[in-house]
């Protein structure tokens, strides 16, 4: 075993002194786990486009108003829940407590306030449209699968995303968490933003009705 | 440098103004996408450009908001080439399979 007698022995890489990427283990792994799912919605996404390609009959559900309308303010709603994520990365980063939640439940909103918008526009394709998960009214039945299938499992990440800051905004505030914890769950968020910003196009805007 | 200064350093990241300003231009480039869509390309020209503004705007998130542009290089060398390249494999038989399918096509 290593005996540690001085900073050298610290210092020394072979001895896992040094972190390799100068950040904590919990970034990493969070960063770890954006590149796994990355590869997640990334199958699915190619899984899409060879259904897409092999169904002449692929259904073009969104007009450009309301739908196209509507999903445009959902990204617009996510983009600024990002930005108040920053918002509050900087406050911790600065040790202000107070603004830092403050940001985070402005986050927390702009999640909450996707996700309903998400629900209203999933309600209305089914109740309305009679688009489910097996079938819809005009094209292949496949469109339910994909879409609700994607855009659900993107709704399921911003939902634990919530509730994830929820956690961390608490702790955070009562001293528990660092920082550093804040920041990671930032990463998270963003990711979520990230993955919106290839579903919007490729789901939304490449199936717009004229 | 030390850990400790390099967790500094890696923590500078950007200004409120600079991360507004990328804020401002992901919102202008969806403006963009949405005017695409309403001018109604053909679908490959379509589909082109809307992945590559995708990529732009993920390059600008993961960049600025997910502070990797502030991170040591290493870290970038070490999860970007390797997510790249796992979605390159997935997509390797894409184009051909796709070309063959859509000459398969009923006309």
């Amino acid at each position: 075993m290593l005996e540690v007698k001085n900073d050298v022995a610290l210092d020394s890489a072979w001895n896992g002194g040094k972190s390799p990427f100068a950040i904590g283990s919990k970034k990493l792994g969070m960063w770890l786990f954006i590149v796994s799912d990355t590869l997640t919605f990334s199958a699915l996404l190619i899984a899409y486009s060879y259904s897409r390609i092999t169904n002449p009959d692929w259904p073009r559900p969104f007009p450009i108003y309301p739908a196209i309308a509507f999903s445009t303010t959902m990204t617009v709603v996510l983009l600024a829940s990002s930005l108040t994520m920053v918002m509050a990365v900087m406050a911790a980063q600065r040790n202000d407590r107070k603004k830092t939640v403050m940001w985070m439940v402005a986050t927390m909103i702009g999640g909450l306030l996707f996700t309903g918008l998400h629900l209203t526009e999933w309600l209305n394709m089914i109740t309305k449209e009679h688009f489910t998960i097996t079938g819809n009214p005009e094209g292949t039945p496949l469109f339910g699968a994909v879409f609700f299938g994607i855009t659900g499992l993107h709704m399921t990440h911003v939902m634990i995303g919530v509730i994830y800051l929820g956690i961390v905004a608490v702790g955070y505030g009562r001293g528990k968490f660092s920082a550093e914890d804040v920041e990671v769950n930032g990463l998270y968020w963003h990711f979520v933003d990230l993955v919106w910003m290839f579903v919007f196009p490729l789901i939304y805007l490449m199936s717009v009705k004229y | 440098m030390n850990t400790h200064a390099h967790a500094e350093e890696a923590h500078a990241g950007a200004s409120v103004g600079t991360n507004l300003a990328i804020w401002v231009g992901l919102v202008g480039i969806t403006g963009l996408e949405v005017f695409l869509a309403y001018k109604q390309l053909q679908p490959s020209i379509m589909l082109s450009i809307l992945v590559v503004l995708s990529v732009v705007k993920a390059a600008m998130i993961m960049s600025y908001f997910m502070h990797l542009k502030f991170e040591k290089f290493s870290l970038v060398l070490w999860l970007v080439p390797s997510m790249i390249f796992c979605i390159c494999m997935m997509f390797i038989f894409f184009f051909p399979e796709a070309f063959r399918l859509l000459q398969m096509r009923p006309h």
